[in-house]
């Protein structure tokens, strides 16, 4: 087997722009059979394969050796491989998919701007209440690195897989750290965001496994469609 | 994978301990993440391996055997107590640093209310000797210093907390004192906010700033916008208290002279005369101890990132020709982590641990050089 393996997310605008990306560069990426096979084909470079996979399921993909190439977020990337730069490599950064992810707080917080406010309000939070301000978050490995850079403490964070802005207002959570791309949800939901919360700036990526099995053939086949792709 | 375990100087190490008159016990394996969480909050998971339990709930691999012997200790030591322990502890690697992620401890912990300066200069002579000609370095500090002289700061009660709570973390607490300090201006928002609450009623303030929701009421808004106010009005920390402060933390030098020094930033700041006078009875103990004191440094700045809780005494040993290798042992008071665990108790401990495997690794080295 030397097929050059690449895995694209396998639904929504993250797929169609992927296509469209590739494709204004004269390579066809296309799904075969009907909409609920995760199945695909790729024309334009000879040896390759498509595959079609959950964009969060790409990371682990890439460092497993499933496959050779993949596109997911920059976010998805460093939150789910530890010691990324020594496991994955941008090949390009896509230009979609753009989002940051940012520390929210209640609107209503009139005190609360800064990474430094959170921290003193977390203080006399966990004072008040006996336990520490909870931060809702699927994004636990970054946003606790990057809280301790700042060094904010007496906080905790509570993971939320989906509807994470809402988590304030069930009293679940005291805070958010959330992806957005405009602020939109956030604000709708009344939340703000830090001045200096932001903790990620994301974007569609095509990654490349520095592990797994790269062949010669392979090898020249990658080279090919970076040829291609003008990367 | 087989696990190389020192078993020679695990025993060696153990022997020594008992033979001072240490009780040895044991400790689970399966700790309490309640209860690491709340001493150490979120850092801790990324340290500490978490696993599940269908009963307990969340469970973490202990990473030391500190805060179990502490629990057992209250739940029925008597004073003075003298424990010895050995056992796999368990640290999360983030990094592919090359390090241990599971590695034999061999501790001995010590809780005396008696003569504090003799309990420290116990501990830590017995380390000395347990690590004797082994090519080691001794470093040592005392954070009841720092702590002193941030609490003789002339300055709000306010301040003093909000840099006690960060002695921990260096960078916050020097930005806040940078801040306190008057040396760099507040973030725009805070300006902004400051000169509104000049003008209107913070309650005002409130109302328009968004839709109540949340855990964190009104009323905690509303304090802490009373609570900036007031620090806008409180002048800056003096240049001649910040330059004191900066002194005391690069001070690194020979027992001896690091507490001349002090002695001598103690005329300007004389809150710390206390702490001074309880580290010389320190140094003076571990001179009765047989230490020699004139081959030790003393950093002020010493445990200031790595040890949480350690409150007083501070201490590592180092192989001075592997600066890639963590210290071999390490140890300190650590009575602010008892009067957590306490709710408010006072329990006086001091302890350290040694391991065992870096103690191989570096005679290997020697061995093979």
């Amino acid at each position: 087997m030397s097929v050059l393996k690449l895995g694209v997310p396998s639904k929504g605008r993250l797929m169609e722009k992927t296509f469209d990306w590739f494709g204004a560069r004269g390579v066809t990426l296309r799904r075969t059979g009907s909409e609920r096979e995760y199945a695909g084909a790729v024309e334009g470079v000879d040896g390759m394969e498509l595959h079609l996979l959950s964009a969060g399921e790409i990371p682990a993909a890439l460092t497993d050796g499933r496959i050779h190439l993949g596109v997911t977020g920059t976010d998805l990337v460093r939150e789910k491989v530890a010691g990324w730069e020594q496991r994955v490599e941008e090949l390009a950064l896509l230009g979609f998919g753009q989002a940051n992810l940012v520390i929210a707080v209640p609107a209503c917080w009139a005190d609360v701007d800064t990474l430094d406010d959170l921290d003193a309000a977390a203080s006399a939070f966990r004072e008040a209440h006996g336990h520490r301000l909870r931060i809702a978050t699927k994004y636990h490995r970054l946003v606790r690195d990057f809280l301790r850079q700042a060094g904010v403490a007496d906080y905790a964070l509570i993971d939320s897989q989906g509807a994470t802005e809402g988590t304030v207002k069930n009293e679940t959570a005291e805070a958010v750290a959330d992806i957005t791309s405009t602020g939109d949800t956030l604000r709708a939901n009344h939340l703000k965001i830090l001045e200096d919360g932001l903790i990620h700036r994301s974007q569609a990526t095509l990654f490349r496994a520095r592990g797994g099995d790269w062949r010669p053939e392979t090898r020249a086949t990658l080279a090919t469609l970076c040829e291609k792709l003008d990367i | 994978m087989l696990k190389e375990v020192p078993r020679e100087e695990v025993a060696r190490l153990v022997a020594l301990f008992e033979s001072k008159g240490a009780l040895r016990v044991g400790a689970a394996v399966l700790q309490s993440a309640d209860t690491l969480l709340d001493l150490y909050g979120e850092d801790i998971r990324a340290r500490a391996y978490v696993t599940h339990d269908p009963m307990r709930g969340e469970l973490m691999l202990r990473p030391d055997f500190t805060v179990p012997v502490v629990q057992m200790h209250m739940a029925e030591g008597q004073e003075p107590a003298r424990y010895c322990y050995a056992g796999t502890v368990f640290r999360m690697q983030e990094e592919d640093t090359g390090r241990a992620s599971e590695f034999e401890q061999v501790g001995y912990e010590l809780f005396d209310r008696g003569n504090r300066a003799a309990a420290d200069a116990e501990v830590f002579a017995l380390i000395a000797s347990a690590l004797e000609g082994r090519g080691l370095r001794a470093a040592m500090g005392d954070i009841g210093v720092l702590r002193a002289a941030v609490e003789g700061l002339s300055t709000t009660p306010e301040r003093k907390g909000a840099l006690m709570r960060h002695l921990w973390r260096p960078r916050r607490f020097r930005a806040l004192l940078e801040r306190f300090g008057g040396r760099v201006a507040p973030a725009p928002s805070r300006a902004a906010l400051l000169k509104r609450l000049e003008n209107e009623p913070a309650e005002e303030i409130l109302a328009t700033a968004g839709v109540m929701m949340g855990k964190r009421s009104p009323d905690e808004v509303l304090a802490r916008m009373a609570r900036l106010k007031a620090d806008a009005a409180a002048p800056p920390i003096s240049d001649t208290e910040m330059g004191l402060l900066d002194d005391l933390l690069g001070v690194r030098a020979a027992p001896a002279d690091a507490l001349a020094h002090l002695r001598d930033l103690s005329v300007d700041l004389p809150a710390i005369l206390p702490a001074l006078d309880a580290l010389a009875r320190r140094f003076d103990a571990l001179a009765d101890a047989g230490i020699d004191l004139a081959a030790l440094e003393f950093e002020a700045s010493y445990g200031r990132t790595s040890m949480e809780y350690y409150d007083g005494f501070v201490f590592g040993f180092y192989a001075p020709q592997r600066p890639d290798l963590p210290p071999v042992a390490s140890g300190g008071r650590y009575d602010a982590l008892c009067r957590v665990l306490g709710q408010g108790r006072e329990i006086p401990a001091v302890g350290a641990v040694i391991r065992p495997a870096l103690l191989a690794e570096i005679a290997a080295g020697e061995a093979g050089r």
